[in-house]
């Protein structure tokens, strides 16, 4: 069934397609449309889930993190200053290992305050322990929620699923609603796993000395690694039951690019077209989307991006003092290749002005002609 | 409820890692008596992280989740709602959480949790500081009291928040306080939470030999003598208005209390005339309460 429907709803579609049993969430701009939508679910008997309403983002990830290590598939979503407040509890659902997976419409942090997108909300929470998958389009959206409870509870690691304040939470797109027994045969009742039972008493997250705390982490990062080849898995049989392929990372025109530009979630779309146009008029130009920046697919990227001349990094976010967060994690990817690219960082579009595609020309221009220094940093959009 | 019909089952075994003389476990072991087998225990950062038994060690015979420290209310929340959708709502939630867990830190889930009304037994065990970080002040801290960050020369200033009140403004079901000195008291109280439907909340007074400046053999005796000087009266309220007296105090005054502990030997007899008019005036308030129903 076809809905033109926002980003927002695709989210909700998303989980209610999966079933999930607990939801628990707090509103905050632009993510608002996932729980409204969700609550009239609830109430409506189409989603048969206890809806929490929670006074806080914080106490949000800390009843989804009681209702998964009880056993039930667990919801929740948010952005920006709620995703910051949850951030202790980030590190806890991932240190737990539990399957949880929660949606981030990323917008900017403050101050000044702004409800519009950048990425950098998501991003400072690197390292807590999430997978982050990013997403292009609404049909994207719905699909990942889907897609990410396989992973999630197939690795046990929560997974935040990202998407762009406004230019896909509030954008109405057609989007492929999937039917119910198509949904169940691919993502059955989660796999048994230990939960707190009276029956089988267990402590869970205890008190850990320096004898095992070393262990659980080796095993969380153990996880990610092993994240990867489940990702692939999980994207193959999607596309087997829905026929729509996703990847760790895509690539499009790379194969004969010169020059690759690499971009994360919805500014691919303009990039799709400034690649297009630029091959049209006989440049070498490739485009790379990062679907998954937790775990890093770093090995794709080296396979991918190894025999290019330059590759030009679109930056919707910002680690102050360093320089575009994916540039970065490129760059690390690259540094032990022989013969590696130029790796041009671009950052554009915080705070949710327009990354257009006359910047998006831009920045491939330069990178072609060269006439930008890979050592600095290059601001783009950027107002005089 | 007499001494005799004190449950015989155990839940908290040998060799947990409290201090000698803490009420922590002799409260949760009164407790888990009067709640049973079926029930999961949520606690957060507390003495009770520390005494329930370091990885892979767990002390309870029962399923504990260790949370966050401000998150008793909103994660034990989430369990039961997790319980109801698997279809076993007949396993009973028991949030365990310290008095900075529940007068500070945790206030905010806590009453999240209150106000949506949330089938839990939420359980503040009190010993009137932050005493596994090392005795710093909280809110339960009593006026004019010495603790690590409230030295003798600038001890607590104000009186110990009214946790029961915030609770009964929520118009909780059921709210009682209770003394690990008095335990037939205490497994009747949370006997009655258990047939309660709502939240259900239980502040109970435990004495922290350590940061009391007590010896540990004196500990029941002083948290007896806290209900006797009604320092610690022991009532329920009902829906949030039926206040019930369960025990008449003795009446003794406070000084019989404060003398016995080093966290009080800085104060003079002008301090201590003041804690008892706060003391007897509060008591006023409550006969007042108990007087309308």
């Amino acid at each position: 069934m076809k809905k033109v429907i926002m980003g927002n709803h695709a989210a909700s579609w998303g989980a209610l397609l999966s079933r999930v049993q607990v939801i628990a969430a707090y509103p905050i701009t632009p993510q608002t449309q996932i729980v409204e939508e969700l609550s009239e679910m609830c109430a409506d008997g189409r989603l048969k889930a206890k809806f929490i309403k929670v006074e806080s983002e914080h106490s949000a990830l800390a009843s989804i993190i009681g209702a998964s290590a009880t056993g039930a598939r667990a919801f929740t979503a948010t952005s920006a200053q709620g995703l910051a407040l949850m951030h202790e509890l980030l590190h806890w659902a991932a240190g737990a290992r539990l399957p949880i997976v929660m949606v981030n419409v990323n917008r900017a942090m403050a101050p000044g305050w702004s409800i519009w997108g950048d990425q950098n909300d998501s991003l400072s929470q690197r390292d807590t322990g999430w997978m982050q998958f990013y997403c292009e389009d609404n049909q994207e959206v719905l699909d990942t929620v889907i897609m990410s409870y396989r992973i999630a509870e197939s690795v046990q690691l929560p997974i935040m699923v990202c998407y762009d304040a406004f230019i896909l939470s509030h954008t109405y797109e057609p989007v492929d609603i999937p039917d119910q027994k198509l949904v169940d045969d691919f993502l059955p009742q989660p796999p048994k796993r230990f939960v707190l039972n009276p029956e089988d008493p267990r402590a869970f997250y205890s008190l850990v000395t320096p004898d095992h705390y070393m262990e659980f982490r080796y095993k969380t990062q153990a996880a990610m690694q092993k994240a990867k080849g489940t990702i692939e898995e999980v994207c193959k049989e999607f596309e087997k039951s829905f026929d729509r392929r996703y990847e760790l990372v895509d690539a499009a025109d790379c194969e004969d690019a010169e020059v690759v530009l690499v971009t994360s979630g919805s500014s691919t779309s303009p990039a799709r077209v400034v690649v297009k146009a630029l091959r049209e008029k006989g440049h070498k130009v490739g485009l790379l989307k990062i679907k998954t920046f937790r775990p890093f697919p770093a090995e794709k990227v080296r396979e991918i991006l190894a025999d290019k001349k330059s590759v030009a990094v679109v930056d919707k976010n910002i680690s102050f003092g360093k320089g575009g967060i994916f540039a970065d994690e490129l760059k690390g990817a690259l540094f032990n290749l022989k013969n590696k690219p130029k790796v041009y960082e671009f950052i554009v579009g915080l705070g949710g002005r327009d990354i257009t595609p006359d910047i998006i020309e831009e920045i491939a221009l330069d990178t072609i002609s060269g006439k930008v220094s890979e050592s600095e940093v290059h601001w783009k959009g950027l107002k005089p | 409820m007499k001494h005799r019909d004190i449950p015989r089952e155990e839940y908290l075994m040998g060799g947990h890692l409290a201090c000698q003389g803490c009420g922590a476990p002799i409260a949760m072991r009164l407790a888990l008596k009067a709640l049973g087998a079926d029930t999961i225990v949520v606690i957060p950062a507390c003495c009770w992280t520390i005494i329930c038994g370091n990885f892979p060690y767990n002390t309870l015979k029962l399923p504990v989740l260790h949370t966050a420290f401000e998150t008793t209310g909103s994660a034990s929340a989430g369990v039961r709602a997790a319980l109801e959708m698997l279809g076993k709502s007949h396993i009973k939630v028991l949030g365990w959480a310290g008095d900075g867990g529940t007068f500070d830190i945790g206030l905010q889930s806590l009453s999240g949790a209150a106000e949506r009304n949330d089938e839990i037994i939420y359980v503040c065990y009190d010993n009137e500081a932050y005493m596994n970080t090392g005795i710093q002040r909280s809110g339960a801290t009593p006026e004019g009291a010495w603790t690590t960050t409230t030295p003798e020369k600038h001890p607590k200033e104000g009186p110990k928040k009214n946790i029961v009140q915030i609770l009964a403004a929520h118009k909780t079901p059921y709210v009682a306080t209770a003394n690990v000195a008095y335990p037939e008291d205490l497994i009747m109280k949370v006997r009655k939470a258990a047939q309660v439907r709502g939240t259900k909340f239980i502040h109970i007074l435990s004495p922290c030999p350590p940061g009391w400046r007590i010896p540990s053999e004196w500990a029941i005796k002083v948290a007896r003598l806290a209900t006797e000087t009604k320092i610690f009266p022991l009532y329920e309220v009902i829906g949030g208005e039926e206040y019930v007296i369960n025990h008449e105090p003795k009446g003794l005054p406070v000084h019989e209390y404060l003398k016995m502990q080093g966290r009080f030997r800085h104060l003079t007899e002008d301090q201590i005339d003041e804690f008892q008019r706060f003391v007897d005036r509060e008591w006023e308030f409550l006969l007042h309460k108990a007087a309308m129903y």
